[in-house]
């Protein structure tokens, strides 16, 4: 089933005529809303009128993630703050979030590629799925929900936690789709097993997974354990949330929603646009969203764009599975973590010292952060005689930690000078996590 | 009344305390008491030593997290029950004990430890006579 016929099987000269006008017309609304676009685009000369078709895209500059920092909150946004109706945000590498307001028209816009994801998986509206993304401040809650609404299926608002509710949840009610991070999904399992609650008795068959990296061997895993079909979803918030890319039928590279997000693969290094079928990183221009429209923003995310004949009879090109990030990001339980984040925290605490190590495991199904800190001598200096000062640092630097980042971190207190002095920003981080 | 202990914060880790230990001994300082609290991730030695004094300063300038601070030392005969007689004074006050360790020296029992109110302890030695050992006896009965 596809749920938009027009726009996910349009012929690729269509296709392109459709972008090169929407792309004209964004470049033309943040020129005139957005004053730091409309500087940068002054400075390289560029009028909205440069811009024809979608061709000319590569003449516009790149936004980052420092750009939406710098102009932190709003600086970005095109809208008036009147036509607003949701802001999200998501972590930010020095503590600073990224904000996202949306229109009315951008949430419709999300909604329908969000019911477009779900039709392609083979969700109707006779099914009942619970979304176990995070509600609140991260898009993967309500994002999900709304295209469920949209769709005409039944919304289950599981959020996360209370995983044993849960699968009674899927039991009792009949369940047969469920959104959720791949981590999340084996964790269900073990604890449906873990309950004694056979995956034959369940009605699941769908399920949309994503906002982390996973694997061919992690798909094959979830789908045996849990009976359905899983499938990926991509997306993320600066350029909408989860809705940006999709698995068909076909389990073979994901569906862009290229009427609303175009996208482009680039080299991190050079910042030239390369062909599809080479790795680089992916870039996407949003050619529809009015909020907080975003010109060529760099994702971080590498991986392949290419186009091939999708038996599903979609037409629009297909990204590969993430390989990697071009930056520092760890995405751990679903949540972006900067190691800076850790870093501003530690540097807040006048008892540690600048060392800090991030080591990050799955245990069991579920990631988890532990940071180990270097303790000032001058610390023990002052009357150190017992742990309780111990305790109480760590406790106090995993409240903070959990604050800032979202999830919550194990603290490991180290005695001065026992933590490698290193130079590169990696070396920071030990990730013991093996994607098999 | 009191005696300066050195207190190290120690990785549960080998290694680390030979690390210390060998610091002192290369400097001459010689050991008269020693203990270990334990946890799952970290240790805290402590130590009664001779110069103390001279003992911190070669640590914290070996980079030892390390503390100088000063403990209570009574000395008791070397009999039974000497230890819970003491004890019993300082519970009857309401004085809690954060950590105790003993030792025998020249015949006479030493009780080292620290309580959750240093004045009021120090009040009770007094009122209660119990004797106490001054730092400089401890070195001098090396």
């Amino acid at each position: 089933m596809i749920w938009n016929q027009n726009k996910e099987t349009m012929s690729r000269e269509q296709m392109r005529a459709l972008q090169g006008k929407r792309l004209h017309k964004v470049v033309s609304y943040v020129y005139h809303n957005v004053p730091f676009y409309r500087n940068r685009l002054q400075q390289m000369d560029i009028t909205p009128d440069d811009i024809r078709s979608i061709d000319d895209i590569v003449k516009l500059p790149y936004t980052t993630k420092q750009d939406l920092r710098d102009n932190y909150p709003f600086g970005l946004q095109a809208a008036p703050q009147s036509e607003i109706i949701r802001i999200h945000a998501s972590s930010g590498t020095t503590g600073n979030p990224t904000i996202v307001g949306y229109t009315r028209k951008d949430i419709e816009i999300w909604s329908e590629c969000m019911a477009r994801c779900l039709t392609a998986y083979g969700v109707t509206r006779d099914d009942i799925m619970s979304i176990a993304y995070g509600y609140g401040l991260f898009t993967g809650g309500l994002g999900a929900h709304y295209g469920v609404e949209t769709l005409g299926a039944a919304a289950v608002p599981a959020s996360t936690g209370n995983t044993e509710k849960h699968v009674r949840l899927i039991n009792d009610l009949g369940i047969t789709a469920i959104a959720c991070t791949p981590s999340y999904a084996l964790h269900l399992a073990e604890t449906m097993e873990k309950m004694g609650i056979d995956k034959k008795s369940l009605k699941l068959r769908v399920g949309a997974f994503g906002a982390e990296p996973w694997t061919e061997n992690m798909r094959t895993e979830i789908q045996q354990r849990l009976g359905l079909k899983g499938y990926n979803i991509y997306g993320l918030s600066e350029i909408m949330g989860p809705c940006v890319s999709y698995e068909c039928s076909e389990q073979d590279g994901s569906h862009i929603n290229e009427d609303h997000f175009f996208p482009e693969v680039i080299d991190p290094d050079t910042l030239e646009p390369l062909p599809y079928g080479s790795t680089g990183e992916l870039v996407f221009t949003t050619l529809t969203k009015e909020g907080m429209p975003l010109l060529r923003y760099r994702t971080r995310d590498l991986c392949t764009l290419y186009q091939d004949q999708c038996a599903c009879g979609r037409t629009s090109v297909k990204m590969g599975r993430i390989l990697g990030r071009s930056d520092d990001m760890l995405i751990i339980r679903g949540i972006n973590v900067f190691p800076s984040q850790v870093e501003s925290v530690i540097l807040s605490m006048k008892e540690c010292a600048p060392r800090y190590l991030l080591i990050v495991e799955r245990e069991g199904n579920l990631d988890t952060l532990t940071v180990q800190v270097e303790v000032r001598q001058e610390y023990f200096a002052q009357g150190f005689d017992t742990f309780e000062p111990i305790f109480k640092l760590e406790k106090e630097l995993g409240a903070k930690l959990r604050s800032v980042l979202s999830i919550s971190a194990k603290v490991q207190v180290k005695a001065p000078g026992t933590l490698e002095r290193s130079q590169g920003k990696s070396k920071f981080v030990i990730d013991k996590r093996v994607l098999k | 009344m009191t005696v300066h202990q050195l207190s190290i914060f120690l990785e549960n880790r080998s290694g680390t305390l030979v690390k210390v230990l060998k610091l002192l001994k290369d400097q001459g300082i010689q050991l008269i008491a020693s203990t270990i609290a334990d946890t799952a991730e970290y240790g805290i030695c402590r130590i009664i030593c001779s110069e103390p004094v001279r003992a911190f300063d070669i640590l914290r300038d070996a980079g030892v997290a390390v503390s100088l601070c000063e403990v209570f030392a009574l000395e008791l005969d070397d009999e039974p029950g000497r230890a819970a007689d003491a004890i019993g004074i300082f519970a009857a006050e309401g004085l809690s004990i954060a950590y105790l360790y003993s030792f025998l020296l020249n015949g006479k029992g030493v009780l080292i430890f620290r309580t959750d109110n240093a004045d009021k302890a120090r009040d009770v030695i007094k009122r209660n006579t119990l004797s106490f050992i001054p730092e400089k006896d401890l070195s001098k009965l090396l």
